[in-house]
């Protein structure tokens, strides 16, 4: 197989006596996209913090492309390839759906640092920042600022900056959570895109299981800081650490009807 | 063409492009309107504080870093033309070599400063730039021998500039030396102003904001927000330096109380917020209003307390002495009703 695009190797993170992630070694391919599931405090979004570079690791490493960026800052990572869309909603309030946008394109073209030029001649930036937000269903309120957006609005706009920043490994931390049964398919279908494209490496934090089981390539379950499951998702869903895992008690002993949940 | 000069940035309010127009129309024809000393200076006054609370504008509504550290370098200036022209003599050459000695070494402390700082919190960056501010205004105040100490130091400015040279223009007529330094002060002023519109509507200065609103969600694109941080800690410092240096040239004088004294840095404060934060059209607005406000209050007030005087305690409560107060009370009152500055509100409609 190819080399992956990003592989963790023995990845831990220690705070105080706890340890929230615990050597934690995955290897993520293009074209693949890999679910990570497990119950609230599995320290799912502590991985994803460790990837990307919002926390640093106690011990073990992060690659990208086979380059080791464990002692790189979050905005390094960026640089290197990594988007991210947040948990908690992580926009800039008082700029608008636009500039929020923008701001990602701009990151990506490298001109964040020129101040003669004028912020709205550059027409091409403009135009690509419009084209993420028209994808994002999200054309209408272009001007609107992000803080007067609707909570759905908010994830969408999300997920929409970090489309922009056309990452090489685009790690969604829950982008449905909290969404209205209208918003939701914007998203997915945002995600299907992406990955029909066949070249993206896409990380996706979800609790939904019909989510995953119709998005995943693959399955990976944390619990309690470890990785305790890794592949097929038809097989990692039915097996029994993973309902020991998300019910806290031996599969075998679930009452019937009772779906694995968050 | 307006739009150009404007960097796109509108002023998006018709009694604010009135305001700004008037105050423009007034500044650049002071020397006409005005024959009496004490209003020329005010306008050369408001001409210095526009760039000065502009450029602390940049720092603090754009960027959102809080530094008590601007009149530092806004004495840097004062004290490097200053200090230039009285030991040099008084030739455009000592001027312009004071003003690049302060600038280099104003943008050395702001990128020390914020290189060690500006990582951390920003209650710590604003310590840290109260501390070296401090320490600056004591030294200059106490290293008389050099600069003067507590009674600062007074010079001679180039030839042309002076109120005793006249010189004859075509179509105009003789105009003396006070007017050429004017309008330099004026063209500079308004020259600087019009670059700092720029540098907020560049692609760094969207960066800036996006760092005032989410530095967390900037990082996580790739901006390196101490970078940010401290080119515009830098770039403040440089305008601030540029405005001493004007003040020196206008007023022939230098020493702590008129730039580096806190309150002054009180005034800038104040200055930006009754304007409106990260507007910089608030610099304009607030920098006019509060000057001419400390210029002209205390003769508004002896007026009202003579035509009063009949009256029980009010002609006490408007003594020219009180001046202070009721600008406190202004203050409490635009802050109360204009959170977002005169400019802000006016731009709500």
């Amino acid at each position: 197989m190819s080399r992956p695009v990003l592989e963790t190797k023995g990845l831990t993170i220690r705070f105080g006596g706890h340890v929230a992630v615990d050597s934690v070694s995955a290897a993520f391919h293009a074209g693949t996209l890999t679910a990570i599931v497990g119950p609230n405090g599995a320290g799912k979004t502590t991985y994803f913090n460790l990837i990307s570079g919002q926390l640093s690791a106690t011990a073990g490493s992060v690659l990208i492309d086979g380059v080791e960026v464990t002692n790189f800052g979050a905005a390094r990572r960026a640089r290197s390839g990594i988007g991210r869309a947040f948990q908690l909603t992580n926009l800039f309030p008082n700029l608008t759906v636009h500039e929020n946008v923008r701001l990602a394109v701009q990151a990506r073209a490298g001109g964040g640092a020129n101040i003669f030029s004028r912020w709205d001649s550059r027409r091409d930036w403009i135009k690509q920042a419009d084209r993420f937000i028209e994808a994002a269903n999200l054309t209408d309120k272009h001007a609107t600022a992000a803080m007067a957006l609707p909570h759905g609005d908010k994830r969408k706009l999300e997920v929409a900056i970090m489309m922009a920043l056309e990452p090489h490994v685009f790690m969604f931390d829950e982008p449905t959570a909290g969404m209205s049964v209208d918003d939701v398919p914007v998203i997915l279908d945002l995600i299907k895109k992406l990955k029909a494209g066949g070249d993206k490496t896409i990380l996706l934090v979800e609790h939904k299981m019909e989510v995953v089981k119709s998005l995943a390539d693959r399955i990976l379950v944390l619990h309690n800081g470890r990785l305790v499951a890794d592949g097929d998702p038809a097989k990692v869903i039915g097996s029994t650490v993973v309902q020991a895992a998300y019910l806290g008690i031996p599969a075998g002993r679930r009452r019937p009807g009772e779906a694995p949940h968050g | 063409m307006i739009k150009t000069l404007l960097s796109g940035d509108l002023p998006r309010s018709r009694l604010l492009s009135g305001l700004l127009v008037l105050i423009l129309a007034t500044l650049a024809a002071a020397p006409l309107l005005f024959p009496g000393a004490q209003a020329i200076n005010t306008a050369a006054k408001i001409c210095v504080f526009v760039v000065l609370v502009a450029s602390y504008d940049l720092l603090l509504g754009y960027t959102g870093i809080v530094s008590f550290a601007h009149t530092m370098f806004y004495g840097l200036g004062g004290y490097g033309v200053g200090l230039a022209l009285y030991s040099w003599g008084p030739t455009w050459a000592s001027a312009l070599a004071g003003l690049t000695i302060a600038l280099f070494a104003g943008l050395a402390l702001a990128f020390l400063i914020g290189l060690f700082s500006l990582r951390v919190r920003a209650i710590f960056f604003a310590m840290v730039t109260l501390a070296v501010a401090s320490a600056f205004a004591i030294l200059a105040a106490q290293l008389s021998s050099f600069t003067g100490g507590e009674d600062g130091r007074s010079f001679r400015i180039p030839e042309l500039l002076r109120a005793d040279a006249l010189i004859e223009l075509p179509f105009v007529g003789p105009i003396t030396g006070r007017t050429i330094t004017y309008y330099v002060v004026f063209l500079s002023a308004l020259a600087s102003f019009l670059g700092a519109l720029r540098i907020v509507n560049s692609p760094f200065g969207r960066v800036l904001q996006a760092i005032r609103e989410n530095d967390f969600r900037a990082e996580a694109l790739g901006y390196r927000t101490i970078f940010y941080r401290t080119s515009a800690n830098c770039l403040a410092a440089g305008m601030a330096v540029f405005a001493g240096a004007l003040n020196s040239l206008w007023f022939r004088y230098t020493g702590p109380d008129t730039t580096l004294s806190f309150a002054i840095m009180l005034d800038i404060l104040l200055m930006v917020v009754i304007g409106g934060m990260g507007t910089m059209y608030g610099a304009v607005i607030g920098a006019t209003l509060f000057i001419v406000a400390q210029n002209y209050l205390q003769k508004l007030m002896g007026a009202a307390a003579k035509s009063t005087e009949a009256l029980p305690l009010l002609p006490h409560l408007l003594h020219p002495d009180r001046w202070l107060l009721w600008l406190g009370v202004l203050f409490v009152l635009s802050v109360y009703f204009f959170p977002t500055g005169i400019v802000g509100k006016l731009r709500q409609g």
